[in-house]
């Protein structure tokens, strides 16, 4: 098991070096000047734009510029934002709990609801529920999610008028963020009402959010479940004379989840891809929005730096998982 | 009374191109602590009838039988809870792959010990102590150390061993044994068989036993049902059964023994069990039987008297002659 993990944590270094080279390299092959975008429409002398791209490095030749930037990060630097001069680790750390806090609640969410309509549609297959989970499946994964949001904001805010449009929490309420975590923090604040409305606030980005992934888990569960439910050992454990709640809420499903929970890594992955979309919709102000604004302001260490975060964060995500997965999986556990 | 008594059971599954008859009228009954064996080639349908007793087939099976009881009790009138009581409790069954038929994800102990917190209530450390008495019983050497252990770091002969384990778990008073050797090395299958009648006896548990092995057959049971594309076709003591099969399959099967070949090429039964498409009318067998008549073709035979084995055939051996054959063939 220590020797499992230790080779896990030595994939994730070279996987990081790569996505340090990766994000360095994308980013600079965007068209566009970053200097003179910071101007505006002013625009600038030769002299002092000369003297701004010396000022961020930018005048230097590329492999130097990635060494640089490579040291940087050794110190826990990932460079400053040349828009609003803070460190992008501190505006990275000021938005990520909103973006945590949504992303957590969708695949709560999908969890919840899609191993169970996995489970029922396999036990029950062919059935009319097994048909309608896997239509309502194909259906939510093949939406946009721009139109998605925007067909529901129409619908539940607008003609329904049950939830919120955008942001996190009504301007009515005014509280110091403790832990980020708005659904904690208005408990905390102790005010009237503030708890609920960052869940109503909180409801449509969620389902928005978790349409996919929620989606990817019913189907993926049903199959696993459909293959599990057909093993010797199955037939082993009916003939025990065990209750078919226990036979295949505990026997079928302990296998079936071997498969559904690299699903679900790989789906926190997709996720931060998937909150830049709903972010943007609802006004959320987490760090899917943030990269869409810095990409827009030319502002490349932020970009470089949140990328960098974000692809850190799903690889620690998936190092959980595949702990998790060994947890479950005795064969794992136990390789010599 | 018999403790378990099938009468003209049949079992059919819902295929895409219609009914398939896996098993056709067959008749099991057992008294208690008897061994019974059931032969046949693969797809005769012995493993499904016993598989259908313990309502382990999928939903696409019609089973139907004139009567299906255990120590009495009609299993075809019982509702899935009440039968549940009994399966894994007074019924158990042994499969014939034993490294799938253990669940990878719960050591040896979790699934040993489960039949006991189900069906006997007994308490955590209670469990433990039996499952340790159990894996002694079945010769498992370290059993202590071995609860903790998962499927996949026992062979399969072990494996075999800890499935049985689980099966006596409760002391039943019948354990179907489904091919329990066919997946095993020749060295360990010896072993498994001595195992499961020294339980046999000691519990004085009944034992049906499933197998194409002629062997196997000759080593363990008292009592045999040949088995022929989803019919019984013969039924006999085993002694009777070696010495004057009175079925033209059952003959035809023991000659393509080698033990028992006398010429140096071994004899064969030419041809294969009918399946679902090519199921002939009249007898099953008569495609590749040698004393096929035109009546065998035409129409189904009756069963013979029980003192013929209950032979399914128009024409049944005695002594190697067929009875009333108009040939007046001779055996070879």
């Amino acid at each position: 098991m220590f020797i499992y993990v230790l080779k896990k944590i030595g994939v994730i270094i070279p996987t990081f070096l790569g996505v340090t080279l990766v994000a360095f390299i994308f980013i600079r092959l965007l068209p566009g000047d970053p200097v003179l975008l910071m101007a505006g429409e002013r625009g600038m002398t030769e002299e002092r734009h000369a003297r701004m791209m010396a000022e961020f490095g930018f005048d230097k030749p590329i492999l130097v510029q990635y060494g640089l930037y490579l040291n940087q990060l050794a110190h826990g630097d990932f460079g400053t934002s040349i828009i609003t001069r803070k460190p992008v680790l501190q505006e990275f750390m000021t938005l990520f709990p909103a973006t945590v806090e949504l992303s957590l609640c969708a695949i709560i969410l999908a969890v919840l609801l899609g191993l169970p309509a996995g489970m029922i549609a396999a036990v029950k297959r062919g059935s009319f529920f097994d048909h309608t989970v896997m239509t309502g499946a194909l259906t939510g994964y093949s939406m946009p999610i721009f139109w998605w949001g925007l067909l529901l904001i129409i619908f539940f805010s607008g003609i329904l008028g049950w939830t919120p449009v955008s942001g996190r929490i009504s301007l009515l309420y005014y509280f110091e963020p403790v832990t980020g975590l708005m659904l904690v923090d208005s408990l905390l604040s102790g005010q009237d009402g503030a708890f609920w409305s960052a869940i109503r606030h909180l409801i449509l980005p969620t389902v928005v959010l978790a349409t996919i992934p929620l989606a990817v888990i019913a189907r993926q569960t049903r199959s696993a479940m459909l293959e599990v439910l057909g093993e010797d050992y199955i037939r082993t454990a009916r003939a025990k004379g065990l209750s078919p709640i226990r036979v295949t809420g505990l026997h079928a499903l302990r296998n079936a989840l071997i498969p559904v929970i690299t699903v679900v890594g790989l789906q926190v992955g997709v996720l931060f891809a998937g909150a830049i979309l709903t972010e943007t919709i609802f006004s959320w102000p987490g760090i899917g929005k943030w990269m869409v604004d810095s990409i827009f302001r030319r502002d490349y260490p932020s970009v470089q730096g949140g990328l960098l975060l974000i692809a850190a964060i799903v690889m620690i995500v998936n190092l959980l998982v595949d702990l998790l997965y060994a947890l479950i999986n005795p064969r794992i556990r136990h390789t010599e | 009374m018999a403790l378990l008594d099938i009468r003209n059971l049949t079992v059919a599954f819902q295929t895409g191109n219609g009914m398939f008859t896996a098993v056709d009228r067959v008749s099991v009954s057992l008294s208690e602590g008897e061994v019974v064996s059931i032969v046949g080639e693969s797809g005769s349908g012995k493993s499904v009838a016993m598989l259908a007793m313990m309502g382990l087939l999928p939903w696409t099976a019609r089973v139907t039988a004139d009567r299906m009881e255990f120590d009495g009790k009609d299993l075809l009138a019982m509702g899935s809870g009440e039968k549940r009581r009994i399966i894994g409790r007074e019924i158990t069954m042994i499969f014939q792959e034993p490294m799938s038929s253990l669940n990878p994800c719960f050591t040896v102990g979790f699934q040993l010990t489960e039949a006991l917190k189900t069906h006997l209530r007994m308490g955590r450390k209670e469990r433990r102590e039996r499952a340790v008495e159990l894996l002694n019983q079945v010769g498992i050497p370290e059993p202590v150390k071995r609860l903790s252990v998962f499927p996949h770091q026992l062979s399969g002969g072990m494996s075999q061993r800890v499935m049985i384990a689980m099966a006596i778990a409760c002391n039943p008073r019948l354990l179907i044994a489904d091919e329990p050797t066919t997946a095993l090395d020749v060295t360990i299958q010896a072993q498994i068989l001595d195992l499961l009648l020294k339980l046999q006896q000691d519990n004085d548990m009944a034992l049906v036993l499933i197998t194409h092995d002629m062997g196997v057959v000759a080593e363990t049971a008292k009592r045999v049902m040949v088995h022929y594309a989803g019919q019984q076709v013969e039924h006999q003591e085993i002694g009777g059964l070696f010495a004057n099969p009175h079925h033209p399959y059952t003959a035809a099967l023991l000659a393509a023994l080698p033990e028992r070949a006398a010429s140096k090429k071994l004899p064969s039964i030419a041809g294969v069990v009918p399946g679902q498409f090519d199921r002939p009318t009249g007898c099953l067998f008569s495609p590749r039987c040698r004393f096929v008549t035109d009546l065998c073709r035409s129409s189904e035979p009756p069963p013979a008297p029980a003192e013929l084995g209950s032979a399914l055939c128009h024409y049944p051996l005695d002594d190697g002659v067929p009875l009333n054959h108009p040939d007046g063939k001779e055996a070879v």
